[in-house]
């Protein structure tokens, strides 16, 4: 076997050093000696807290993409968007490039990534390991940073104050659910995901 | 050997993808910077086992120079149209920027001046920098150079802001004669940049600002 012991040594991914792990207690983060990185930080979250704000994510997920986001209204006319309305809109603008990118990192990439979790934590909750687990890891460690909905809420404020000197804007329930997903995705920006190799071990079957 | 040792000197290898400890057999145990040709996978998740990001240089420098070519339209072309009764109006991110600062809330327009201006203009300096201090081997202010890599990609998406601003408004403003918004080329070539910048981040592998003469403080 090329492995030495897998479970005691950490090796700082941005500069390489190596350590010896050790036991963190509740609220603790190890951090690189040599560079300042982030090695390992204490794992808050059970894997059944976690399947529940994934869940949780999914139901608010579908609200925010179900709901319309912003109503605005012009001397009786209203007219309001949904985020497949936003993709579309691109499209027949001949935006492609640009309704493809809206598309992928604010419906496909965020659907990907809950739906992969979803999968791995509900059978993680019984100690095993789900149908594809190794390739579902690998996929999951390669959606990284391309999902982009905390910044689309922030991005519907500006065009709301923007429309503001223009229109009547209501804010409908879409963005709400939106704001909603922003939280859990900052909850859930602190884990580390990593921690499934470990806790959900190989089986010798 | 110092207090803090590298995996290269201890022979093992850290994989990418699932953060194992590998020791590693075969290849040249010489760090050279652009990886070692060790075919070797990872045994938990399959991942091939390298030592640095492969042709980190290159792939960064060569997606660096392209998002900044795609910068240049992305700042000079309008973004957006605004159109309605007698008025058609083009606007470009630095003229948003203005226009929220004079109209709307200039709390607003210094995030988004920061998420379209700063943060990719801090991007091409950061990385530019980055890269020719590591090709140098340069021991010139490691910690801070990695700390300022880390900056970096955490705040890189962050400018996807104004595209979807200007999708959202598409969307929305929609009243026929009375008033419309339509994206201009500007959008696509700034959201090109973004995506662009993001994989230069990406293939840069901050494990090369340590690899230089080794002037261990």
């Amino acid at each position: 076997m090329g492995t030495s012991s897998p479970e005691t040594l950490l090796v700082c991914e941005h500069c390489d050093t190596v350590y010896r792990r050790r036991p963190l207690a509740r609220g603790e983060v190890a951090t690189c000696a040599r560079c300042g990185a982030e090695l390992e930080r204490h794992h808050a979250l059970s894997v059944n807290a976690m399947l529940a704000l994934i869940l949780t994510a999914m139901i608010v997920f579908v609200q925010a993409n179900m709901w319309p986001i912003v109503t605005l209204g012009l001397s009786g006319q209203q007219s309001s968007t949904t985020l497949w309305g936003v993709i579309l809109a691109m499209w027949r603008e001949e935006a492609k490039v640009v309704s493809v990118l809206v598309a992928a990192t604010l419906f496909f990439f965020p659907l990907m990534k809950m739906l992969l979790l979803g999968w791995l934590l509900w059978f993680g909750k019984a100690g095993r390991r789900a149908p594809g687990f190794v390739p579902l890891m690998v996929a999951l460690h390669r959606l990284g940073p391309w999902t982009m909905s905390e910044v689309f809420v922030l991005g519907a404020l500006v065009a709301i104050v923007k429309a503001h000197t223009y229109f009547d804007v209501t804010p409908d329930p879409g963005i709400y659910a939106y704001a909603a997903l922003t939280l859990l995705i900052t909850i859930f920006a602190g884990v580390d995901l990593r921690q499934l190799w470990d806790q959900v071990p190989e089986r010798a079957a | 050997m110092s207090a803090l040792p590298r995996a290269a000197e201890l022979g093992l290898i850290a994989c990418t993808v699932c953060g194992l400890v590998c020791r590693n057999v075969p290849g040249d145990p010489q760090l050279d910077g652009d990886g070692v040709d060790d075919a070797m996978a990872c045994p938990r998740c399959g991942s091939t086992l390298r030592r640095r990001k492969p042709d980190s240089y290159a792939r960064t420098w060569a997606l660096l120079i392209a998002a900044f070519i795609m910068y240049i339209p992305a700042n000079v072309l309008p973004i957006m149209r605004t159109a309605s009764l007698n008025d058609i109006d083009d606007n470009t991110i630095i003229s948003g920027v203005v226009e929220l600062w004079v109209k709307g809330s200039p709390n607003l327009a210094i995030i988004v001046f920061t998420a379209s201006i700063v943060v990719p203009v801090l991007k091409f300096l950061a990385l530019g920098t980055l890269l020719v201090s590591s090709q140098q081997g340069s021991g010139w202010a490691r910690a801070q150079r990695a700390r300022l890599y880390r900056l970096v990609e955490l705040i890189g998406y962050w400018s996807m802001l104004d595209v979807f601003v200007v999708a959202l408004l598409t969307a929305l403003v929609r009243f026929s004669v009375l008033s419309l918004v339509e994206p201009l080329p500007g959008v696509i070539f700034f959201g090109l940049t973004v995506v662009l910048t993001m994989l230069a981040s990406m293939s840069f592998d901050p494990r090369l600002i340590w690899d230089g003469k080794d002037t261990d403080d």
